[in-house]
């Protein structure tokens, strides 16, 4: 449930689900996500220009010239909540090579785990992961969580550029870089799948929030010949 | 009669495609993009009798050299811009903006640069031959979506014109005088309590410096070092257009229409949607002060700021 809500600037709202990171919370998140895009399309004047889901917040922000903090706030407050996103979850397989051409901190997360490179994958990938939300660059998707025997924090100086299809690590969390970014994520290797492709129109992003995702090892050689 | 278009002879620093902006899609990443300069960009479609959301040329200091192919086309350009329309046989005329001009084939308008500010606006009649993406034609150059394949333009690329021969409307003009004040109206952020008391107080008694690092995606700024007393890191959320985000460093970024749809770093304030046209056009060197208002106030502003829009968009019937 919301705890809070409040205005984020004057053309935004910002509902507060909690403080704690975990996937009952996220879940109602994106259920109200979910409900209120539902709302968005039998309601195309209502105003509301976009909603951004996170891992327990939820930001609505509309156009001023249309509506107002109040008359969204009363919205959301009488939004009626369809909790099917359980039901919506889809299942996805991402191939990625670990090849150490690819994984770039492979010897930094040896020192911090103190752990083989067999181990930290196989507990990399014998795991399904939650998609808790997508963002930052287009598609990014943020999946948790990762065993606790291979967090990292973020490098202590970002990447200028982490190639796109890198698939990293950062505390709780693994991620895929859906472009050439810049970037502090701990990178184990690269996935050949498109995440992103603004060229599919009605389904431009393969991992969506709620959605379930498992990775599997391929070799370089299948990376380099791998045909979508 | 072949197409009408413009050749791009000089690309200029960055040159997109912009109009109000593409909703619905920062949940998977995608930021709204849009006229950095809503105002100007409206302006400009009206100068030239377009609908208000049709698409718009946005240059930033340095603006493109273009050159009409196979056709005439009324033009106008918007913003604190100085340029020159190259006619046949080399004569030049220094161009006014707020003023719409008729093209002829093979004419060109030479976009020399913004002068106090960062971006200006071109509109032709009718607008640009392109096609919406998710319901916008403005280029995102991060996610690659929307006008010219969501890049910025280069030299020798085309720019379509729908209409080949426009009937020329009457001669439009208007005077447009922008406040160039520095005072930024902010509404208080939701980590406004992570920070000290004292750099509470000063954020809205210091003046803070515009740095180079000024893009469509945000705005640096630096002076008075922002102390957080609670956690410089938030768990990632959500962000809008106008937030201030400070990182460690304290050192504050206020969002610009490109931004990072989510964000880990506390949010101390928000620009109200008055005042984001002129934030957004504040050159690096530039100085600003915040000043806090509340939401009801913010309200009214952007009621006042919506009439004086509509002042000048009358004016230019």
């Amino acid at each position: 449930m919301i705890k809070n809500i409040s205005n984020l600037g004057d053309a935004a709202l910002y509902c507060d689900f909690g403080s704690e990171v975990n996937k009952k919370i996220n879940l109602n998140v994106i259920d109200y996500f979910n409900s209120l895009s539902k709302f968005i399309k039998e309601n195309k004047d209502c105003g509301i220009n976009n909603i951004t889901p996170s891992y327990n917040k939820l930001i609505i922000s509309f156009d001023l010239s249309i509506t107002n903090y109040a008359e969204i706030s009363n919205v959301v407050q009488n939004l009626k909540i369809i909790g099917d996103t359980q039901n919506k979850q889809k299942k996805i397989k991402i191939p990625i090579c670990c090849d150490n051409e690819f994984g770039l901190d492979f010897k930094r997360l040896l020192d911090k785990t103190k752990l083989s490179k067999e181990k930290i994958l196989d507990l990399y990938l014998n795991k399904d992961y939650f998609c808790y939300m997508t963002g930052f660059i287009a598609g990014m998707p943020f999946l948790g969580d990762i065993n606790e025997n291979i967090r990292c924090n973020r490098l202590e100086t970002p990447r200028v550029k982490v190639p796109k299809g890198s698939v990293g690590i950062a505390e709780q969390f693994a991620n895929i870089y859906t472009f050439e970014s810049p970037g502090g994520w701990n990178i184990i290797g690269k996935t050949p799948l498109k995440i992103f492709d603004q060229s599919n129109l009605d389904e431009p992003v393969l991992i969506k929030v709620g959605d379930e995702v498992n990775f599997y090892q391929i070799s370089k050689e299948e990376y380099i010949n791998w045909d979508e | 009669m072949s197409d009408t278009y413009f050749e791009i002879l000089r690309s200029g620093i960055n040159t997109t495609v912009q109009d109000k902006g593409r909703n619905h899609m920062y949940h998977v990443g995608i930021a709204v993009s849009g006229a950095i300069d809503q105002r100007n960009y409206k302006l400009c479609n009206k100068l030239v009798n377009n609908d208000l959301n049709e698409a718009v040329i946005e240059f930033a200091y340095q603006g493109p050299l273009l050159k009409l192919k196979n056709g005439k086309i009324n033009f106008s350009i918007t913003g604190d811009v100085l340029f020159r329309i190259i006619r046949k046989k080399s004569i030049i005329e220094d161009g006014i903006c707020y003023k719409n001009y008729i093209l002829e084939d093979e004419d060109q308008i030479d976009i020399i640069s913004t002068k106090n500010t960062v971006y200006g606006y071109l509109s032709v009649t009718g607008g640009f031959k392109l096609e919406k993406v998710w319901n916008s034609y403005s280029t995102n150059t991060k996610a690659n979506v929307g006008a010219n394949n969501g890049k910025k333009y280069s030299i020798e690329d085309k720019v379509f014109i729908k209409n080949s021969n426009v009937q020329i409307n009457k001669e439009k003009k208007i005077n447009y005088n922008p406040s160039s004040d520095n005072l930024i109206r902010v509404i208080k952020g939701t980590n406004f309590d992570f920070f000290s008391s004292e750099a509470q107080n000063f954020f809205f008694k210091k003046e803070f410096l515009v740095t180079k690092l000024v893009d469509r995606m945000g705005i640096r700024l630096s002076g008075y070092k922002l102390e957080n007393t609670v956690s410089t890191n938030i768990k990632s959320e959500g962000l809008v257009r106008g937030v201030i985000q400070v990182p460690a460093d304290g050192n504050p970024i206020i969002m610009l229409s490109d931004h990072g749809t989510i964000g880990g770093y506390p949010k101390i304030a928000v620009v109200i949607s008055a005042d984001l046209d002129r934030v957004g056009q504040y050159t690096p060197g530039s100085t600003i002060n915040f000043k806090e208002v509340s939401l009801e106030e913010a309200q009214n502003i952007f009621k006042a700021y919506t009439d004086e829009t509509n002042k000048y968009l009358n004016e230019c019937d």
